[in-house]
């Protein structure tokens, strides 16, 4: 305490020469545009930011994908129309990415369709149910709290090329196999044990995070909630379905909604992990999108903006479904 | 040391008009409360004149120089929030420097107003904890020792002791008090009890619906209340009023029948009330005396507090009458007491709950 | 689950591994808690401990399977009159006595061996079937050394580059929120909630979504393979503004007044009160920044394409591209790349779960 304290001070007494050169400058600065104006002083930076790195590129997003070409620069890439959509949605059957011109966008938008539902239901039911074993009357708390949570801070890719290491043929989890009197098995090579594996090592990396915040949630809601309702004699089911589901429901809604946009944007332990693959079994949209506008060349920028701004309207819809069932269900 | 004139100040909040025109003048060295129910405009005004808010229009001058444009840092005015507002990452000894180390005061004088506050207010051996060390009374001096650093031409307190317990309200109250006797400033202090107002006011300014009701010295409020709001928010515990109507207006006296009571006629001339006017009675609770022939009233509830007692009693009409009775009173729920007005201890009031008074000599 | 059974023996013992926080016994609903969250120790824990304990094997080790849990390698011994060193195994003679003999190489099913004790004997073949490896624990500490020394002043260059780009991120992406914050939540002023719109609104635009733009624009302010291209698109974060703006709310607004009318500047209210007042807040969003750009991997990925602005992350993956994986310092590299996070994890491990769970709610 008295270390970090220490730090505190240290870091306040350097942080603080550069700031009393400034404080003349910004009472100067005061002064000089009104206090009235201040406020759009401090926002500025920021704002500009924004500006710059997240609207502007939306806009530029549009552009790029009414229009073709292998160049970077706007004023050097001609107006396709809806070229790059119609390339993107033209399929004889839709039910067969085989027939459809840009197939791998199809089968991305397929594995996503599946990935993102699967692997958000197992995300918040573990997640879920890590919290409640955690929220119960145990020792060592802060020990299990921290088990689960510590994969959060690893990187993707160390995340990634752990569960290589011990998946891949000659790994741990064959060798424990193999002892046990099994077969090995080529865990990423086929296709549904790798699809498997996506979702589980993209929940272990991820459900700490969750898990804490439900945790929060369920040490939100006072003990004598449920100890009413032990007057009322509710049994174990009945307290949780009544009591406790109803009451984390605004935590759970902000879990969900997280965890879709984290799983729709799931990208760098994949693309170490499968790399997409086996053939397209695990290639989402994200990886799609980044493989047409970068790794392949020559580099399509135009059907990658097209493709992101399709994922774009589907998350839109998304968040405009999920904003109307919640105002829904707080309504009744 | 100033005086102070708010001239047809006004104030809106968007399409709310929170104080519709106020004109009010403080002289030097006054100590004013401004009192009223909450969201009477008070505080708002207060704020007014400290320069956190801009009023919409009107004038305020400070020694006979506008300040309406001048930022509230520089009017020459200290405020103590009703929050405190003390800074809780500076110790207490931060707390009362840091206005004058940003208007660049030599050191040496910083530190010489900040023992002088501190011994002041006695909160010398405070100067280096923070805030969150500090009980509600010791926080409440720091408060009003940061605002005596600033050596300010007034001093404004925005309910300072709503956040303290009853006893150290009470001690505080003196102190403040005593601190004005000291330093003489002019200061102007907001509150919702009409007590801290009675006992700490050279100058009470009673406010309702941000308007002006009556401005006087705490005793004229008392004795001669301009109209029944303040009749009944001064003085404590609260007046009585009966609903009455004039039966007869003439030499002997005005009579009133009213409540389902006896007739009570009051021994005074020239009250601009006809006969069959309606008007309404205030007496406070301590001028209702005993008096064989008085009003009948049932008791309901006898509260003894030992030095002396109240007695709730009721019309025969069920209108509450509350009785002050000196010493413990052998009454008891259920009893008829008979009492009518001290001599001269009642207060008049016309429809529109204005005071009437004895019109000409 | 060892723990299990013995608690469920002694009292005493099962009291202090698994007792309840209150009194009573203990209850099946407790068994399976207990043996959940034992089976989540397992399944997160293990992992990476497999990771870390495989980065310290040698590659022979390493091509071994069934694997071993703890890093054995065959015991090396120096042979009069052969280069190097020759792996020893025990063996099983013909009369079935066991010797110790070093194995000059392996021809099918058959190994030529030397008596390491008398290598005048001359070469005995034997039958790969009798020979086992005599092994040892050994930790392959060369693997970090050889990583560190073959890469030479590269993995410093990976190092730095991650920890600058994190480190001014971190600061910038403070500065700018914060003061963005202040002003969201202490000022009123036209265009006031236009301007919390705008910047919450891009919660909703995922970054890869905008991939393409973003890197135009790099490229168009020139810093393509530059690490301030990677810096600068990262530090508007709305989670930030949001987070602060919440916690500054809770500031009382009077606190502002009265530096005010202690004649404060804005700018010093901001940087006396504010700042301080917030820094439970700070240090949420200093670890969502550090930790998200320490971890950081497409926008590095599309933006710095030369191996001298390679980010660790960066490096790391391509260490997997690169045609002949060396496991051996992958692993290590990987068991490098995590550490810094993992320590600090432990020793912020308390402020990390608590702030995110305090703040991810609101």
């Amino acid at each position: 305490m008295s270390a970090s304290l220490r730090i505190a001070r240290a870091t306040g007494a350097v942080a603080s020469l550069p700031a009393r050169a400034i404080e003349p400058l910004m009472a100067g600065l005061q002064k000089a545009i009104g206090i009235k104006k201040m406020p759009w002083f401090f926002l500025l930076p920021n704002l500009l930011a924004v500006i710059l790195f997240s609207l502007l590129p939306v806009f530029v997003n549009i552009f790029y994908s009414f229009t073709g070409s292998d160049r970077l620069y706007p004023s050097q890439r001609p107006f396709i129309g809806t070229y790059n959509y119609e390339t993107l949605l033209d399929c004889g059957n839709y039910l067969d990415p085989s027939t459809c011109s840009r197939d791998l966008f199809w089968r991305a938008l397929g594995n996503s369709l599946v990935f993102v539902p699967t692997q958000v239901a197992a995300m918040i039911g573990i997640a879920l149910l890590t919290a409640i074993c955690l929220n119960g009357n145990i020792r060592g708390r802060g020990f299990f709290r921290g088990v689960f949570f510590f994969p959060v801070m690893l990187s993707p890719v160390v995340v990634a090329l752990t569960w290589q290491w011990i998946l891949q043929r000659t790994g741990v989890l064959n060798g424990i196999l193999t002892n046990l009197g099994f077969e090995p098995v080529n865990w990423l090579v086929y296709a549904n044990s790798a699809f498997f594996w996506s979702v589980f090592v993209t929940v272990w990396a991820h459900m700490g995070f969750y898990t804490i915040i439900l945790l929060a949630g369920l040490q939100a809601i006072p003990r004598d909630v449920y100890e009413a309702a032990k007057m009322d004699s509710a049994s174990h089911w009945r307290a949780f379905t009544r009591i406790t589901l109803p009451l984390l429901k605004p935590v759970l809604l902000v879990v969900f909604i997280l965890a879709v946009i984290r799983s729709v944007q799931t990208f760098d332990e994949l693309y170490v992990l499968t790399g997409g693959g086996p053939g397209s079994a695990t290639l989402l949209m994200v990886q799609y999108i980044y493989e047409i506008g970068f790794a392949v060349q020559p580099r399509n920028f135009g059907l990658a903006a097209a493709a992101s701004l399709l994922l774009g309207i589907v998350l839109l819809i998304f968040t405009l479904v999920q904003l109307r069932i919640s105002r829904g269900s707080s309504n009744g | 040391m100033a005086n102070l004139v708010l001239e047809n100040i006004t104030k809106s909040f968007g399409l709310v008009e929170v104080i519709p025109s106020i004109n009010l003048e403080i002289t030097d060295g006054e100590f004013v409360v401004f009192v009223g129910p909450s969201g009477c405009g008070k505080s708002t005004l207060l704020r007014l004149i400290a320069g956190l808010e801009d009023a919409s229009s009107g004038d305020i001058r400070i020694d006979g120089e506008s300040v309406i444009n001048v930022p509230a840092a520089d009017r020459g005015v200290a405020m103590v929030f009703q929050s405190y507002a003390l800074y809780p990452h500076m110790t207490v000894r931060e707390n009362l420097s840091f206005g004058l180390e940003n208007i660049r005061m030599p050191k040496g004088e910083i530190e010489q107003r900040v023992s002088k506050a501190a011994a002041l207010l006695q909160i010398e051996q405070l100067l280096e904890r923070r805030p969150k060390q500090l009980s509600g009374g010791q926080r409440q001096r720091v408060a009003i020792g940061r605002a005596i650093t600033r050596d300010p031409k007034i001093f404004l307190f925005d309910e300072p002791l709503s956040n303290l317990d009853a006893e150290l309200r009470v001690l505080m109250r003196v102190e403040i008090t005593s601190l004005h006797q000291r330093l003489g400033n002019t200061m102007i202090y907001v509150t919702h009890d009409q007590i801290e107002a009675m006992t700490m006011a050279d100058k009470i300014v009673v406010l309702r619906g941000g308007r002006i009701e009556q401005v006087g010295a705490p005793l004229e409020l008392y004795n001669k209340p301009l109209n029944t709001f303040v009749a009944g928010f001064i003085g404590s515990p609260r007046m009585n009023f009966v609903q009455t109507k004039v039966v007869e207006n003439s030499e002997a006296g005005i009579t009133l029948s009213g409540e389902g009571l006896p007739n009570l006629t009051l021994p005074v001339q020239g009250l601009p009330l006809p006969a069959g006017a309606a008007a309404t009675l205030g007496i406070r609770p301590e001028h209702l005396v005993p008096s064989a022939d008085g009003w009948p009233l049932k008791v309901t509830l006898a509260e003894q507090h030992g030095a002396s007692s109240y007695l709730h009693c009721m019309t025969p009409n069920g209108t509450p009458i509350l009785v002050h009775e000196p010493g413990q009173s052998r009454l008891r729920s259920g009893d008829i007491l008979h009492v009518s007005p001290a001599a001269g201890e009642w207060h008049l009031f016309d429809e529109e709950g204005l005071r009437v008074e004895p019109s000409g000599p | 689950m060892a723990d299990l059974s013995l608690a469920s023996s002694t009292g005493g013992v099962r009291n202090m591994l698994l007792g309840r926080r209150g009194r009573g016994r203990l209850h099946i609903s407790d068994v399976l808690t207990y043996g959940y969250l034992l089976l989540g120790v397992l399944v997160m824990f293990a992992p990476v401990i497999w990771v870390v304990l495989s980065s310290f094997k040698t590659s022979a080790a390493l091509q071994e399977f069934p694997p071993t849990l703890l890093p054995y390698s065959t015991e090396q011994v120096v042979v009069e009159g052969y280069e190097g060193t020759l792996p020893l195994f025990d063996v099983i003679t013909e009369s079935g006595d066991v010797v110790q003999l070093a194995q000059i190489r392996r021809v099918g099913l058959n190994a030529q061996m030397v008596d390491p004790t008398d290598p005048e004997a001359g070469r005995i073949v034997v039958p790969v079937a009798n020979a086992t490896p005599v092994r040892e624990i050994h930790f392959a500490v060369e693997n970090y050394v050889q990583l560190l020394a073959s890469s030479g002043s590269e993995i410093w260059r990976f190092v730095f580059n991650s920890l600058f780009i994190t480190v001014a991120a971190t600061i910038i992406t403070l500065i700018m929120n914060s003061m963005a914050a202040f002003a969201l939540s202490k000022y009123r002023f036209r265009g006031d909630s236009l301007a919390l719109v705008a910047i919450l609104s891009t919660l909703m635009i995922p970054a890869t979504v905008v991939l393409v733009p973003t890197y135009l624009i790099v490229a168009q302010l020139g810093l393509v393979n530059n690490l301030w291209g990677v810096i600068l698109p990262t530090v508007a974060t709305p989670t930030g503004v949001f987070l602060l703006r919440q916690y500054m709310l809770t500031i009382p607004d009077e606190l502002i007044e009265a530096a005010r009318m202690d004649h404060a500047s804005e700018w010093r209210i901001f940087w006396r009160i504010i700042l301080p007042l917030s820094s439970p807040a700070l240090a949420v969003v200093a670890i969502f920044s550090i930790l998200s750009r320490w971890n950081d991997f497409l926008l590095p990925l599309v933006v710095l394409n030369r191996r001298e602005v390679f980010t660790l992350q960066l490096a790391l993956a391509s260490y997997q591209d690169e045609n002949v994986v060396r496991y051996e310092q992958l692993l290590a590299m990987t068991t490098l790349t995590a550490l810094p996070l993992a320590f600090a994890f432990i020793f912020l491990q308390r402020y990390i779960t608590s702030g995110i769970a305090s703040t991810g709610i609101k």
